[in-house]
């Protein structure tokens, strides 16, 4: 069975990451399971984690009164979830919720940002790590609002 | 490699170009609530229709005026050829009205095609965005018609949003392939929706091909299709292994009009299907 180390050295997210470095992710990181319909979090909670997604599919989700719940993403095996726990105030912007069965590595937030405080060299290195994956979204939401399938398309 | 060759120009023969040839409505279906797919036969007797993947037919509604449409259908069925369609202009509309028996005049086909005989040994990704998929689906036809020949065959299709997911049968036939990778994203999720949310160029990243002998095609709205070369780009498929399908003001359909001109180049003759390479610049002119 491959240790949290080993899978977490195989992540493309913490792809090159120093031998120390990945030690002390470890020691932040516990495995997680998610049955299809229940949430990893709900919007307004406190953000403490983030995932590496291993298996299964996520659905970001926000609430709307008359809309009910509305996926505005997601995310698959492979994907990182949630930033929240990088930017004060550590709060969950929207509901995640398992869409099937997920497994996923947890990384708890409050342990990472004392070792980045600690070690701003790692905090360096996560948050190019966390740009990208932002940068990323924030380009995929921009063409989302161009709407570009639309009839005036 | 083959697949580097220039795109050939239209290989079909046209008797003649300006006159529109007559077909009967066998079946009009609708798709989406804006979308619908004609399927013609000829008006007495005939060879069938000859087409090569990507290439357009002139569609004319007598009396409302006349519109370039991709031919979506097989092109192996030389009996029956199929257009899928948005309705958003006046002839659109008109053809949307249109009932089984109903005449129509059809000049074609046109313009350049899909190099699906030069891509042999390839993988091949196919991104179609929204009413992309039907200029696509000759290309994946005939791609399937000789599996044996090609690596991996992966499709990536983005629409708005469930309810406009074109040929959903057909999809769900391909998706229960061994030899077909088929993924589906929507804009905008919806309820009963269990499927991917987020626009298609997010699926490029992850999409499972060798980007060092891939040939992608790809159709959709120029957004679209500039943010999945950029995608393509970074995952190392060379924009010589890229191409796309333009859409402009086709009139004549034969180069002379200059209805459809871009740059030096006339996308009714010289396209529709372009390797990206070859008009890289034109693609990223704001002007035209």
């Amino acid at each position: 069975m491959e240790s949290l180390e080993q899978i977490l050295a195989e992540s493309p997210f913490l792809h090159a990451l120093q031998p120390e470095y990945l030690k002390l992710i470890t020691g932040c990181a516990s495995n997680v399971r998610f049955d299809g319909g229940q949430y990893l979090f709900r919007e307004g909670e406190e953000a403490e984690k983030f995932f590496i997604i291993r298996h299964g599919r996520i659905g970001l989700e926000i609430h709307a009164p008359d809309r009910g719940a509305i996926t505005i993403q997601t995310l698959e095996a492979g994907d990182i979830l949630g930033w929240s726990w990088l930017v004060p105030p550590y709060q969950w912007r929207f509901d995640a919720k398992a869409t099937e069965l997920v497994r996923a590595i947890a990384l708890d937030g409050k342990c990472l940002r004392t070792k980045c405080e600690e070690d701003h060299n790692l905090g360096y290195a996560l948050l190019k790590r966390f740009a990208h994956i932002i940068e990323q979204r924030l380009e995929a939401t921009r063409l989302q609002l161009l709407d570009v399938y639309g009839s005036h398309a | 490699m083959d697949h580097m060759l220039e795109v050939e120009k239209n290989a079909g023969t046209i008797s003649n170009a300006m006159l529109p040839a007559l077909y009967r409505i066998e079946n009009v279906r609708k798709d989406t609530d804006d979308t619908f797919t004609l399927e013609l036969v000829p008006q007495g007797d005939g060879d069938g229709f000859t087409f090569s993947p990507g290439q357009f037919n002139m569609l004319y509604v007598f009396g409302v005026g006349e519109i370039p449409i991709s031919i979506c259908g097989d092109p192996a069925r030389k009996d029956l050829l199929v257009h899928t369609t948005r309705a958003v202009g006046t002839v659109t509309k008109a053809l949307r009205k249109l009932k089984r028996n109903d005449v129509i005049g059809v000049r074609g086909p046109f313009g350049t095609h899909w190099p699906v005989e030069d891509v042999t040994g390839s993988d091949v990704v196919i991104i179609a965005g929204g009413i992309g998929l039907p200029p696509l689906r000759p290309a994946l036809y005939s791609l399937l018609a000789q599996r044996e020949k090609y690596g991996k065959i992966v499709l990536l299709y983005g629409t708005r949003s469930p309810a406009d997911i074109l040929y959903k049968n057909e999809l769900e036939r391909w998706r229960a392939r061994f030899d077909l990778e088929v993924h589906i994203t929507v804009d905008r999720g919806m309820e009963g929706w269990h499927g991917n949310v987020g626009v298609v160029t997010t699926l490029i990243k992850k999409a499972p091909f060798d980007p060092d002998n891939t040939v992608a095609f790809v159709v959709g709205p120029e957004v679209m299709m500039r943010y999945a070369i950029l995608e393509l780009h970074k995952r190392g498929v060379e924009s010589s292994s890229i191409y796309l399908s333009m859409e402009r003001n086709m009139k004549c359909a034969i180069g002379l009009c200059g209805h459809c001109q871009l740059g030096n180049v006339f996308v009714c003759k010289d396209g529709p299907v372009f390797r990206y390479d070859k008009m890289q610049e034109l693609f990223s002119l704001r002007e035209i």
